[in-house]
């Protein structure tokens, strides 16, 4: 990784957020950070961030933070001109990390998608595939979440402003779930969860509202998926259900992606 | 000879999302006023076939990250309208409580971080804080308010966990509710005093005359029920919203635009709309203040925008105020239901006006067809059209500041361009004859 301090006279480290195809929210979780924002915005000089600013300041940035996935001609481009203008440049969200919800059309067909929502098709010019920010230029660190964690959001910028490297829990849901005294949703009423393969993150969220896991954070580092997906059938959930479980907000991400393919072949060989 | 020049001018930016307006002009003759969005379309509509309606508000919140409640509540009414399913007096009214905190922490964004800045003549929020620190901060708490409501009651401010088809996944804890009355009671004090500092910001003369269009409910101010009502036309319910309006696709934007069907006619949605039709049935300290303010409607001044959002901000907070202290048990959390085929419709008032989803159902609960109307396609024709009657007035300007006049006539709308995006460019090309 880099360094985001600017060594000569000790100017300011120089911050910029640019965004892709998404929702805003993870953007959104910086302005959210209220008390901390104010920190921040003295900490650094806030040189690109269009949704916060009328102050747009060319490059190169000490650190940039990436919203959003690559869906069209254009962003394939700008995203090669960000990584050549950032010192550290840091992903933040499922979209960015995983391709996004917008992912499902890497599973469709891109052509009856456009057909299926705009009249005039030939005035797009799109991407048949949503993809990571890791697919097109090196990332140096990537912050999971859709969206993501705000107060991890804060604690990355503070760790690459002070040269630390960012460290976030690997471990799976279930142990925050743990934590917090949660009693388990799969074990004790047979809801599926992806919990014991979904990153930490949110704090056990979902379980604590009576409801599973849809994998907001992505997959934890050794994420058993195939284990899970048998406990799962084993425990009449149908596969039916369980490929739309594995393609949510980080269908792209590689451990999901591929167990929900080879459920999705099983399927349509049983159907055969 | 007529000689073409073109100018670019920076970034349009304190807005979600981005975009891009061209201008061309031929003396002072205006050519052309295209509102550009160059938004990567996601394809909600066709990756939420096939899926669950269980699965569905999960999604849709990921439509805006600014205000993912408003998806998840016009999805959710929709699909239980297309499944015959009513919920609880409890159920509604912690609904309504959800949306407050979504139109407080939204409203509030826009109001602080994102619009005061224009009339202070400043280039952001923080750089506000400079010179305005005690607004800046009010504000920030004000908005963390709306956010902590979002969480005690949704699970997290950003794409809530917590809304479902029937009810709730989890009955929230009237505890929690209430230890949030003590902030609820300072808030409305503060977003009366927030909005008698954005009422005396000094506003550009500029009254047009909309078509304003926006829920109205009998006995309540606008939220996830009632009519489509306009100052120019009589009430429609929400099933007939796609025989009198239509989204249509234009070459340079990839949101689609809407109108009225009959009339082509651009309308506006949104917090001016709402206020100017609802006016009698905002909370009481919020229509004493609209009193105080001499806050006349009809108000057809697009930049005093800011004034209905703060008038909705303290009405936001007196209704929350009133549902915390009731703070109603919601048992059971949510109804159970069965699945069959069929086919709904519902409007809610999101933060920037009114939202319309449409939702077929087959016999096992899966998404056949879905139709997403959001308020930013149905204002953006209406922004065309002010522009090009805003323009003449501030021609005689440097093209520098007839580009900013622009930018802050379109953020007075708060445009929610973000459901994805790309630069706004604004370029103005003059040909000189």
């Amino acid at each position: 990784m880099g360094s985001v301090r600017n060594s000569k006279n000790r100017k300011k480290p120089k911050l910029a957020v640019f965004k892709f195809a998404s929702c805003d929210g993870c953007q959104l979780s910086l302005l959210n950070a209220e008390e901390d924002l104010v920190s921040i915005g003295e900490a650094v000089e806030i040189s690109h961030f269009l949704e916060a600013s009328s102050h747009v300041e060319v490059g190169p940035y000490d650190l940039t933070l990436v919203e959003g996935s690559i869906t069209t001609p254009g962003d394939r481009e700008r995203i090669q001109e960000v990584r050549k203008q950032s010192r550290v440049l840091v992903t933040i969200g499922a979209c960015a990390t995983a391709g996004g919800i917008q992912a499902l059309r890497n599973w469709g067909d891109h052509e009856e998608f456009q057909q299926a929502v705009y009249p005039h098709p030939e005035f797009l010019d799109t991407l048949a595939t949503s993809t990571a920010i890791s697919d097109h230029v090196q990332v140096d660190f990537e912050l999971r979440g859709c969206p993501v964690n705000k107060k991890q959001l804060v604690e990355l910028i503070t760790d690459i402003l002070h040269q630390r490297k960012p460290r976030f829990p690997r471990h799976a849901v279930c142990l925050e779930c743990k934590q917090s005294g949660t009693v388990c949703v799969a074990v004790t009423r047979g809801i599926p969860c992806l919990g014991p393969i979904t990153q930490a993150g949110c704090g056990g969220l979902c379980p604590g509202y009576d409801r599973g896991c849809y994998g907001c954070f992505g997959p934890t580092a050794q994420a058993n998926v195939s284990g899970l997906s048998h406990w799962l059938l084993k425990h009449d959930m149908p596969k039916t259900e369980l490929v739309p479980l594995l393609r949510n907000f980080n269908a792209g991400a590689t451990p999901f992606r591929e167990e929900g393919n080879r459920l999705a072949r099983e399927q349509d060989t049983e159907l055969e | 000879m007529s000689e073409s020049r073109s100018i670019n001018v920076k970034a349009l930016t304190r807005v979600e999302g981005e975009g891009a307006l061209h201008i061309r002009l031929a003396g002072d003759a205006i050519e052309a006023v295209e509102l550009n969005i160059y938004e990567p379309p996601r394809y909600f509509e066709a990756l939420l076939r096939g899926r669950s309606v269980e699965d569905v508000p999960d999604i849709t919140a990921r439509i805006c990250g600014i205000c993912p409640v408003a998806y998840q509540m016009s999805s959710i009414h929709a699909i239980e309208n297309a499944l015959k399913i009513r919920c609880s007096p409890e159920t509604r009214s912690l609904r309504r409580l959800l949306y407050c905190g979504e139109w407080i922490e939204s409203h509030v964004l826009h109001m602080h971080l994102l619009h005061a800045p224009d009339f202070l003549g400043c280039e952001s929020g923080l750089e506000m804080g400079q010179s305005y620190p005690d607004e800046l901060k009010r504000g920030l708490r004000l908005k963390k308010h709306g956010n902590q409501l979002l969480s005690v009651l949704g699970g997290r401010s950003v794409h809530p966990i917590n809304s479902t088809v029937g009810g709730f996944y989890r009955a929230p804890s009237r505890q929690r509710l209430q230890k949030l009355i003590p902030d609820f009671e300072w808030g409305l004090q503060a977003a009366i005093e927030a909005t008698r500092w954005v009422a005396g910001f000094e506003f550009p003369e500029f009254q047009q005359d909309y078509e304003m269009i926006s829920l109205s409910h009998p006995d309540e101010y606008p939220m996830n029920e009632g009519e489509i009502a306009s100052n120019k036309r009589p009430a429609i319910s929400v099933d007939r919203f796609e025989q009198e309006f239509q989204e249509y696709q234009v070459p340079h934007s990839t949101a689609l635009q809407a109108c009225r069907v009959k009339e082509n006619s651009s309308y506006l949605v949104g917090p001016l709309a709402r206020v100017n039709l609802n006016r009698d049935r905002l909370s009481a300290a919020a229509k004493r203040l609209a009193d105080e303010l001499h806050f006349e409607t009809p108000c057809t001044n697009i930049f005093r925008s800011i004034i209905a959002r703060g008038l909705e901000v303290v009405h936001a907070y007196e209704e929350a105020l009133g549902i915390l202290r009731r703070a109603p048990v919601l048992t059971p959390a949510k109804i159970s239901y069965d699945y069959h085929s069929g086919e709904g419709c519902a409007a809610t008032e999101a933060p920037r006006g009114l939202l319309y989803h449409r939702y077929a159902v087959d016999e096992a609960g899966l998404v056949e067809k879905t139709q997403i109307i959001p308020p930013t396609s149905q204002n953006q024709l209406q922004i065309e059209m002010d522009l090009i009657r805003f323009l003449p007035g501030v021609l005689n300007e440097d093209d520098q500041q007839t580009a900013r006049d622009c930018e802050r006539l379109i953020r007075s709308y708060d445009p929610c361009i973000s459901c994805s995006t790309h630069f706004l460019k604004l370029d103005i090309e003059r040909l000189e004859s």
